[in-house]
């Protein structure tokens, strides 16, 4: 009987992928048997149960639907308030049917259900797309071909090439004698190169189905225990490449593997538009509540007096008279209350939910986001931020890969000193050696070769076959691949001196040099780059037997490790390098003695086995070798700017928003780039707070105070204290930007006097305020991330986007409050949106975001505006009522008002409304400071809406009570009753309201006049047919007749004409006034 | 969240003008030189309209009377006095005088009008069997609950028709007389009671429940009058066309008012020598003083109205449109000095650059 322990030490690759909560499960360790066992008798281990593999995204089935979704449905509180309102009006004698709520919840419910069983449908498809795929598994001896779900921990899966694994493996053997396969993680991280994974050492012979199936017989535990390292654990959703199958054990299925617990625990973000519905919804329900109180205690106190309780041709039950007063006062609130519950737009959530899933769409549709290079447009996660991209503050973009195109070329290296760098690129075949290359000043050949050979042996890079078959493989394209594009560009730089890379055979680094000689060196060990050594190195033996410990890093991690007289020559090329924009490595070389090899190759194994803080005792190991090397010569490599970058920079700058420029890269390079994108003006006054300015001292953190104190006396002298002129100031005041690098930073935030480093943040945080463009260079992911949280608690808690492109951004962009990725890449999987290019963020912002934005909030404030004109009425109405909750309206008109009458025309306004062209958004970025700070959901605006409905609503009411100071209003002296009046009232309230929408609407598509026009003739067939008609389950015939009738009276329609025109006075008034200053200007101009 | 591979991949995207957010529009903008000209039209249409109603509204005659009795020393307070005790007596009349020194241009119409007289509360509003009105006969025996406390009789029997509203049903009467010289004979002026209901609510919605043995008082049969009718439904009227649930009186009545002070059409006058109007002379209108309203502190007026293409006397409409069009010519002067103004501005702003 064999079990193997697998004990997965998860610390190891939790590192690069970010964490989450869900990930503590997998802490610990698990065994597994392999294979179908049979039950134990003797073994002490008690079954652990396991999940099957079996993904679930959707978050319903077919029986929970129902009753799930109802239940978070009504978790919100506004669906809750109208069940709420629903069950008082079943409940409670109130003055209109439940219908009146009932229809619209249920409206409103039916929409939201139907969209979100529509996401779960497709979630359901995807699941199944996986769920039901066929795998084949080892049991007894046999393949037996499965569905994917059916994976047991512990069954045997083959995987063939190019397949993706089906759950997390451990990689039993595969078909190649050394226990390998390759893989490829594109679909997880977007990193694209085959790394390479072992067996576990024991079954790497057990390559067929029959020798796999034994494990199952063996009687004892074949080894000692084995510890597995990731390098052993195959992740589902990689590919097998290159390898023709393997075999592996089901160690974690479903719900536990690696890529299910990465996509739980993403956390909801909430807009500030949400936030300002919210804070209305307040006002409003105040507003509400006011409304039910004062009409109750009026109502008691007009009853107070006997003939208005109760008349004489008014009689109460008895029953009536016997209820309590107190329950009457009770009731007679919950009446008021539903009598004017439509003062919270019921119809709101569901409208704001469909504008933001339907307008979501003009993003990924946009051609302009198209991208043929990588064949793809934008790519919208989440449209619940669809508006928020009008309201960025700050942007925090990635350097590499972001503002450039990550695509590395080798530009120049320089030598013990010495610089070379390539004329051109006219010559790239393997038959120059050396003809086409300018050596300005020689260095000895020597270390000429040593550098080239340190440049072809110190890397990950591998090589992509195109003709293995053909044997004449060498010869043949060579492509390399691998995960950083700086190491292929290396590789290839060392091609263009002469010497080749050709590959890894058998644990041999096959090197063509110069004189077309095959070079091999034996690959001892590689000491893995990582980002806080900031270096890799590779130890190899030659064919001499000598052995030999190469190099290369950013020069910080370096020259510490180098003899100091080599330093100086190398220095001043690094520093130019990086002050041109390249990004520069350094290279340098050490050999080892055999004996000090053993006592290495020890420590490395051993450290490599430990079973605990294997990480750390690694890191020592790996310090302690890279130590006294000798600096052979560092190499530039040029990240090309992204097209367009410069301009995207200037026009969010000129749009006042601040970009951030958050990189790992030295600072000498990043500042480049950052000049070069135009970040940074020429005229721009830089401020540093870099280890340079502070120095290397015991007083840093005084020195730091120093510097802080003074930048920011520098920075208040020139900026007046008011904030709110900060962004006109830019224009016109001295510019000024920050660099700031990691260790600096953490100084600042990490001080050892608690108080001061509050006081140092604070000071640092006002600095940066006021600067239009800071830098952050030397950044670990995690500060990336601190960096944003904490411009996203300033004041004002001002609204942050991300923009990155590796798993490095993601903490980054999950933190702010609209992440944005690039395509194709881890970044883009954790974002709410993605673009394929920098540049398109321009439009991404300035058009789409702007648009949005005065949509949805255009859309908010309409509709708290046109409730409000709806009910203020029927307010007023209670004051001529004897406050009796006698509705102004018929049941049909309170139901029908917000779910058909005015509807449409604001979810059509919403969706297509274009104030101002995109061409000219797009083209004058000042016009986004006008939307930015919620500028049209704050108080002002909210209090003009609310201002005109509550101006409106009165006209409507108390023109239509002055109309009815007569006797008649028909020339056939016959008289109107109360529905006519609420009947006039109403037909004003829906042509004004929606008449408002047409003359706020700039941008008339034929969908706008279809959905205007169409509600008002919507709303007179409507009326015609609803009053044409007995009704036969209606228990009062209020409307017979009745809208035909208005109309028949001439004074009714100039009445209407009249209040119409009157309501919508100030705001024609408004919007002339507007367009005559501006076509007057604009006319001086042409004039002039 | 999608996990399988196909699900992604937004290719090209369709270059529509709908998807490009390119759709062709009509962007219209109010500029000065269309605004301007609209504004003085407007306000010159709304200044003619005003004009025009104004007019037609002061031609218009109306000549009220408060015959509550509780102010005045007229004959009414008598009965006004005998309703406070409780039930006012069987027939008491009053009289109203007045002459007219000139032809009331007709044709004219007769209202009386209710202050103080809640017809729009809620609890008044649903006492009322649509259903029964329309004459069906199950309901005719079984009106529905809202009509309660005006359901069922103190002797058990439905009542018909049931509910508050048609229980305080308005049932004053007036005749108006008219003297033609000094000392002559009071000639009754001959009031037209039909044709004062909507049609639709005559013909369609209040229908009798069919006849039993062609007569409507078998038809009626088992049923109440409200508590305070003193004749049942069926003898509203002798005309047949008349009575029962379609009398025209009862219909007006049903149709329930929007404010606490109303008129409603008591009758036309529009036959004989009247139908141009009331001519010069001594008029008497003999009322039948039944209703009480001093009970609920209301007051009950009888009014003479003219009647012409906008309906009765209403300054309103008049007055309103003659603002709003002075307010619109006015905010174009406004517009223009603004606009001249701004233009001197700019060229300013402009010299300054």
């Amino acid at each position: 009987m064999t079990c193997i322990l697998v004990s997965i030490f998860l610390c190891v690759f939790r590192s690069n992928l970010h964490c989450c909560a869900g990930e503590e499960k997998r802490v610990g360790t698990r065994t597994v048997f392999v294979g179908s066992h049979p039950v134990l008798e003797t073994d002490a281990y008690i079954a652990q149960r396991f999940c099957d593999n079996r993904i679930v995204s959707s978050k319903y089935t077919l029986w929970n639907f129902l009753p799930k979704n109802l239940f978070e449905q009504f978790r919100r509180i506004a669906n809750f308030y109208f069940l709420i309102i629903f069950l008082v009006q079943v409940i409670v004698d109130t003055p209109t049917s439940p219908v009146t709520s009932g229809l619209p919840l249920f409206f409103v419910i039916t929409v939201t259900a139907i969209k979100q069983g529509y996401e779960d449908w497709l979630r359901h498809r995807a699941d199944n797309e996986v769920n039901k795929s066929t795998v084949y598994i080892i049991e007894n001896a046999k393949r037996v071909r499965k569905e994917s779900e059916k994976i047991k921990v512990g069954d045997v899966v083959e995987v063939q090439a190019d397949e993706t694994f089906p759950c997390d493996l451990i990689l039993l053997s595969s078909c190649t004698t050394d226990g390998t396969c390759y893989v490829t993680t594109a679909s997880l991280d977007g990193e694209s190169n085959c790394k390479t994974h072992y067996a576990v050492r024991d079954t790497i012979a057990l390559c067929t189905a029959e020798s796999i199936d034994t494990l199952r017989y063996c009687e004892k535990i074949p080894t000692t225990y084995q510890s597995l390292g990731p390098e052993n654990l195959l992740l589902k959703g990689a590919t097998l490449k290159n390898t023709k199958k393997i075999y592996g054990v089901a160690v974690y299925t479903g719900m536990e593997t690696k890529m299910a617990l990465n996509y739980q625990g993403k956390s909801q973000k909430r807009s500030a538009v949400e936030k300002s519905i919210n804070a209305f919804l307040i006002v409003y329900l105040f507003i509400l509540l006011t409304k039910a109180a004062v009409c109750t205690t009026l109502k008691y106190v007009w009853q107070s007096t006997p003939h208005n309780d109760e008349p004489w041709y008014n009689q109460k039950t008895q029953k009536e008279r016997e209820t309590l007063k107190v329950l009457k006062m009770f009731t007679d609130f919950l009446s008021f209350m539903v009598l004017f519950n439509f003062i919270i737009p019921v119809s709101m959530y569901v409208t704001v939910e469909m504008q933001k899933f339907l307008g979501s769409f003009f993003i990924s549709w946009d051609k302009d986001f198209y991208d043929e290079e990588i064949n793809e447009g934008a790519l919208v996660n989440t449209s619940d931020l669809n508006e928020e991209l009008g309201q960025v503050d700050y942007i925090f973009t990635d350097k590499t890969g972001t503002l450039t195109e990550n695509s590395m070329e080798f530009i120049e290296c320089c030598i013990d000193g010495h610089k070379y760098k390539g004329v051109t690129q006219e010559v790239d075949g393997l038959s120059q050696t050396d003809g086409p290359l300018t050596f300005f000043d020689k260095a000895d050949k020597n270390r000429e070769e040593l550098f080239l050979r340190a440049l072809c042996l110190c890397h990950t890079v591998e090589i992509k076959m195109n003709d293995v078959v053909d044997g004449a493989a060498e010869s043949a394209e060579l492509t390399y691949i691998s995960s950083s594009p700086d190491e292929i560009a290396l590789v290839k730089g060392a091609k263009k001196y002469g010497f080749t890379f050709l590959g890894n055979r058998n644990g041999l680094m096959r090197v063509e040099n110069q004189r077309k000689e095959i070079e091999e060196y034996e690959l001892l060990h590689t000491l893995n780059f990582d980002s806080v050594r900031r270096r890799m190195s590779v130890i190899v033996k030659t064919q001499e037997g000598d052995i030999l410990l190469f190099c290369k890093g950013a020069d910080s991690a370096v020259f510490p490790r180098v003899q100091n007289h080599e330093i100086e020559l190398t220095k001043v090329h690094v520093e130019r390098n990086a002050m041109d924009g390249y990004r520069t490595l350094c290279v340098a070389f050490k050999k080892i003695a055999p004996d000090d090899y053993e006592i290495i190759n020890r420590e490395l194994i051993e450290a490599k086995m430990a079973l605990q803080d294997r990480e750390k005792k690694m890191e020592k190991v790996f310090d302690d070798i890279e130590i006294n090397m000798n600096l052979i010569g560092a190499t530039a490599v040029e990240d090309k700017l992204q097209d367009q970058a410069a301009e995207t920079i200037e026009a969010l700058h000129a749009a006042g928003l601040k970009v951030w420029v958050l990189t790992g890269d030295k600072m000498e390079t990043a500042k480049s780039t950052c000049y070069a994108c135009r970040l940074f003006q020429t005229n721009t006054e830089l401020l540093e707070l870099t280890t340079k300015t502070i120095e290397e001292s015991e007083r840093k953190e005084d020195r730091l105070h120093e510097l802080l104190i003074e930048y920011r006396k520098k920075l208040l002298h020139e900026f007046p204290k008011s904030t709110r002129s900060l962004k006109k100031a830019w224009t016109e005041h001295q510019e000024y930007g920050l660099i700031i690098d990691g260790s600096t930073l953490s100084l600042i935030l990490n001080s050892s006097q608690d108080s001061s480093s509050n006081n140092y943040k604070n000071i640092f945080l006002q600095i940066c305020m006021k600067c239009t463009a800071v830098l952050c260079c030397r950044m670990a992911p995690l500060q990336k991330a601190q960096i944003v949280r904490m411009v996203k608690n300033l004041k004002g808690s001002p609204i942050t986007l991300s923009i990155g492109d590796g798993a490095n951004d993601v903490s980054m962009i999950l933190e702010s409050h609209v992440g944005i990725g690039k395509e194709g890449r881890q970044a883009a999987r954790n974002s709410d949106y993605s673009v394929p290019k920098f540049k398109h963020l321009k439009k991404l912002l300035l058009a789409h975001g702007h648009l949005y934005y005065v949509r949805i909030a255009h859309l908010v404030q309409y509709f708290f505006y046109k409730n409000l004109c709806f009910i203020l009425p029927q307010f007023l109405y209670q004051f001529f009522c004897g406050f009796s909750q006698q509705p102004l309206y018929d049941a049909a008109y309170l139901t029908m008002y917000n779910i058909c009458f005015t509807s449409l025309p604001i979810l059509a306004y919403s969706l297509l409304e274009q104030h101002i062209n995109i061409d000219t958004l797009t083209s004058d970025p000042r016009l986004y400071m006008k939307i930015s700070g919620n500028a049209m959901l704050q108080l002002g605006p909210f209090l003009y809406w609310t201002f005109l409905a509550a101006f409106q609503g009165t006209v409507f009411f108390f023109g239509t009570y002055f109309l009815f100071q007569t006797a008649s209003l028909e020339e056939n002296g016959k008289v109107y009753g109360n529905w006519t009046f609420g009947t006039i009232v109403f037909t004003v309230l829906v042509f004004t309201v929606t008449l408002k929408l047409a003359l706020d609407t700039r941008f008339w598509t034929w969908i706008n006049h279809f959905v205007i026009w169409g509600s008002l003739a919507f709303y007179v067939f409507f009326s015609f047919f609803w009053g044409g008609i007995i009704w036969p389950f209606l228990k009062q015939q209020r409307m017979y007749f009745v809208f035909a009738q208005m109309l028949s009276s001439v004074s009714t329609w100039l009445a209407i004409i009249l209040l119409i025109f009157i309501s919508l006075f100030p705001e024609i008034l408004l919007i002339v006034l507007k367009n005559v200053r501006r076509s007057a200007r604009v006319r001086t101009k042409f004039i002039l | 969240m999608t996990w399988s591979a196909t699900a992604r991949g937004a290719h090209q995207p369709d270059n529509t003008a709908f998807t490009q957010q390119r759709l062709p529009a009509w962007q219209p903008l109010l500029s000065a030189s269309i605004a301007l000209p609209l504004f003085f039209c407007a306000g010159l249409a709304f200044i003619g309209l005003g004009l025009g109603l104004y007019c037609s509204s002061n031609g218009i005659r109306e000549l009220e009377h408060d015959y509550t009795g509780s102010s005045d020393a007229g004959n009414c307070s008598e009965c006004a006095a005998a309703t406070e005790g409780g039930a006012p007596p069987p027939n008491c009349s009053c009289a109203w005088y007045f002459s007219l020194p000139e032809l009331f241009q007709g044709p004219v119409y007769l209202y009386y009008e209710l202050t103080n007289f809640y017809q729009n509360n809620r609890r008044y509003g649903v006492s009322r069997d649509d259903a029964q009105l329309s004459g069906l006969a199950g309901a005719l025996r079984n009106p529905t609950d809202e009509c309660a406390p005006y359901r069922y009789s103190a002797a058990g029997l439905p009542v018909a028709p049931c509910g508050a509203i048609a229980n305080s049903l308005f049932n004053d009467s007036f005749s108006v007389w008219h003297q033609r010289e000094t000392g002559g004979p009071y000639v009754e002026v001959p009031l037209d009671r039909t044709g004062i209901a909507w049609w639709t609510d005559y013909h369609v919605k209040f229908r009798n429940p069919p006849l039993v043995n062609g007569s409507l008082a078998l038809a009626f049969e088992g049923t109440a009058p409200p508590p305070n009718w003193h004749r049942p439904v069926y003898e509203l009227s002798t005309d047949p066309n008349n009575t029962g649930f379609i009398n025209q009186d009862f219909v007006v009545w049903m149709r329930t008012a929007a404010l606490p002070t109303f008129r409603k059409l008591y009758a036309r006058i529009r036959q004989g020598n009247y139908s141009a109007g009331l001519p010069r002379g001594a008029y008497l209108v003999n009322i039948t003083y039944n209703y009480p309203v001093s009970a609920f502190g209301g007051h009950k007026l009888i009014i003479f109205s003219s009647i012409s293409w906008m309906g009765g006397k209403n300054p309103f409409l008049g007055i309103a449109y003659l603002v709003v069009g002075s307010l619109c010519i006015l905010m174009g002067f406004v517009m223009l000095v603004v606009y001249i103004l701004y233009q001197d501005q700019d060229e300013d702003d402009d010299d300054d650059d």
